[in-house]
């Protein structure tokens, strides 16, 4: 799922994209902010990852707080597009909109968990762009929230080594990792794909030393699909780079 | 992908069919602990079936104890989903069976994956399944099992995360957990289709957007509905 890639074939349909589209009006911006202030942050949210932060024997590391920071600006990144798609008319179509809504409702749910936790320390939300089509076109639409969601699976996977002495941050970072792996999968099969990545850029079939292509005799995608890759924060944040004005 | 993504961990050593999992001093710490677990093994009694029921597995300590754990579940999986493509329910369509093969291969290779890198000294038998509540002529009795299955997997693997010491292994258990949740929500898409289930209120927690995180000691009894063989997780690490 390269975004590049996306943005790149977008500009190809409409090249005037970038001049004809208006990312983000003031009037949305304070909108969002309003909504987002005006969201009630439940007592239990606030808990969860407060005792994960701030409990007793170890307050979080530093890493820990940079890991949740960085994850902090991608649940921001999804949380915006998705409720971005939902407020554009004709947009996402009447069947679609209960799944488009569970995952808006739980991108929502992310930003407030790991805001809450990381209080004063909470990096800003950023000013995001979008590209032409975003929300005018729904096949692009699924196929941007198709790049987010497995983006965000292997960005949440290729932090969890970082995390390995903050026990109880470890585990949420688990916990919301596995929900963006439910969004992902569905996301795809909506887009009429399987819910697994056949990613052709793995070769090798090796984990851990272990070749599973002579061990198992599966196929090449089977074996693709059984391991989900991580990324590195620089690989991601390469990826968002795009979406942040 | 990086090299030292794909590499990360484990190494097969030059004239060793088992790949080296650990370094030669863990390995010695480790198969103590397994002769160790042995005596505790050995005091153990099924005191309602004592002549059918095989002698209980333990699932031995420290990160392969985890490991061990993690290979239990996925034979459990593998089993379950061969069955389900040796048997297909009745009215199974072409895009169910296709969906269920591909899960089916997953499972195996992820069970597979798990019997080759725990060492042969460390590593549980291979377990016994027992299906008898499902009814695999019918399709809501084994999408409903495949459902409770990826579901319980899920929460495992992101229970089992914090007990981990080595970091290579968090992240191959980081790269099998999410295929799972991928299968989860497939399957309670099959169930309900475009409906809010695929990450349903019944199991991420609508206020926080987070899966459920189940220890040890929680998934087990669960587990062992559906295996013969007695599994134990006394020695497995808690904190």
């Amino acid at each position: 799922m390269n975004l590049f890639k996306i943005f790149s074939e977008i500009e190809q349909f409409d090249p005037e994209a970038t001049e004809r589209y208006s990312f983000y009006s003031r009037r949305n911006l304070i909108k969002y902010g309003t909504n987002l202030a005006a969201a009630a942050i439940p007592t239990l949210v606030a808990t969860t990852f407060n005792q994960a932060f701030a409990q007793a024997t170890t307050p979080p590391s530093a890493a820990a707080i940079e890991v949740a920071n960085f994850a902090l600006t991608l649940e921001y990144l999804e949380d915006e597009f998705y409720r971005t798609g939902l407020a554009a008319a004709g947009l996402v179509p009447a069947a679609d909109r209960t799944v488009i809504s569970q995952i808006s409702k739980h991108e929502t749910a992310h930003v407030n968990l790991l805001k809450t936790a990381l209080g004063a320390g909470a990096v800003a939300k950023p000013t995001f762009k979008f590209p032409a089509g975003t929300f005018t076109n729904y096949t692009t639409f699924l196929a941007t929230a198709r790049a987010f969601e497995d983006t965000g699976v292997q960005a949440y996977k290729g932090q969890a080594a970082t995390l390995i002495n903050d026990k109880d941050i470890l585990q949420i970072a688990l916990q919301i990792h596995s929900v963006e792996a439910r969004h992902a999968s569905e996301i795809r099969r909506m887009q009429g794909m399987k819910g697994w990545v056949s990613d052709t850029t793995q070769t090798s079939f090796t984990q851990a030393g272990i070749n599973l292509k002579t061990l198992t005799g599966k196929s090449d995608d089977a074996i693709r699909e059984a391991f989900d890759e991580p990324l590195t924060k620089d690989a991601v944040l390469a990826i968002v780079k795009p979406f942040l004005a | 992908m990086s090299k030292e993504q794909k590499d990360s961990g484990l190494t097969m050593l030059p004239g060793q069919l088992e790949p080296v999992m650990v370094g030669r001093r863990l390995f010695l710490r480790y198969a103590g602990a397994a002769v160790a677990g042995g005596a505790v093994l050995a005091s153990c009694k099924d005191e309602e079936n004592p002549t059918t029921v095989p002698s209980s597995v333990d699932l031995g300590m420290g990160d392969i104890g985890i490991l061990n754990y993690a290979y239990a579940l996925e034979q459990l999986e593998a089993a379950f989903y061969t069955q389900v493509i040796a048997t297909p329910y009745t009215g199974i369509t072409d895009a169910e069976k296709t969906l269920l093969t591909d899960i089916r291969d997953h499972e195996i290779i992820h069970r597979e994956f798990f019997k080759a890198a725990i060492p042969v000294a460390n590593r549980i038998t291979d377990l016994t399944p027992n299906f008898t509540g499902i009814n695999f002529s019918d399709r809501a009795s084994v999408l409903g099992t495949a459902k409770a299955f990826e579901d319980l997997g899920v929460s495992a693997y992101n229970g089992a995360g914090r007990l981990i010491k080595d970091p290579n292994y968090l992240v191959l258990a980081g790269k099998i957990v999410s295929v799972e949740a991928r299968h989860a929500a497939a399957i309670r898409d099959l169930l309900n289709p475009k409906s809010a289930d695929f990450a349903g209120d019944d199991i991420v927690a609508p206020t926080t957007g987070l899966d459920p995180a189940t220890k040890p000691a929680d998934v087990l009894p669960t587990a062992q509905k559906f295996v013969q063989t007695p599994l134990s997780g006394a020695n497995l690490p808690t904190a």
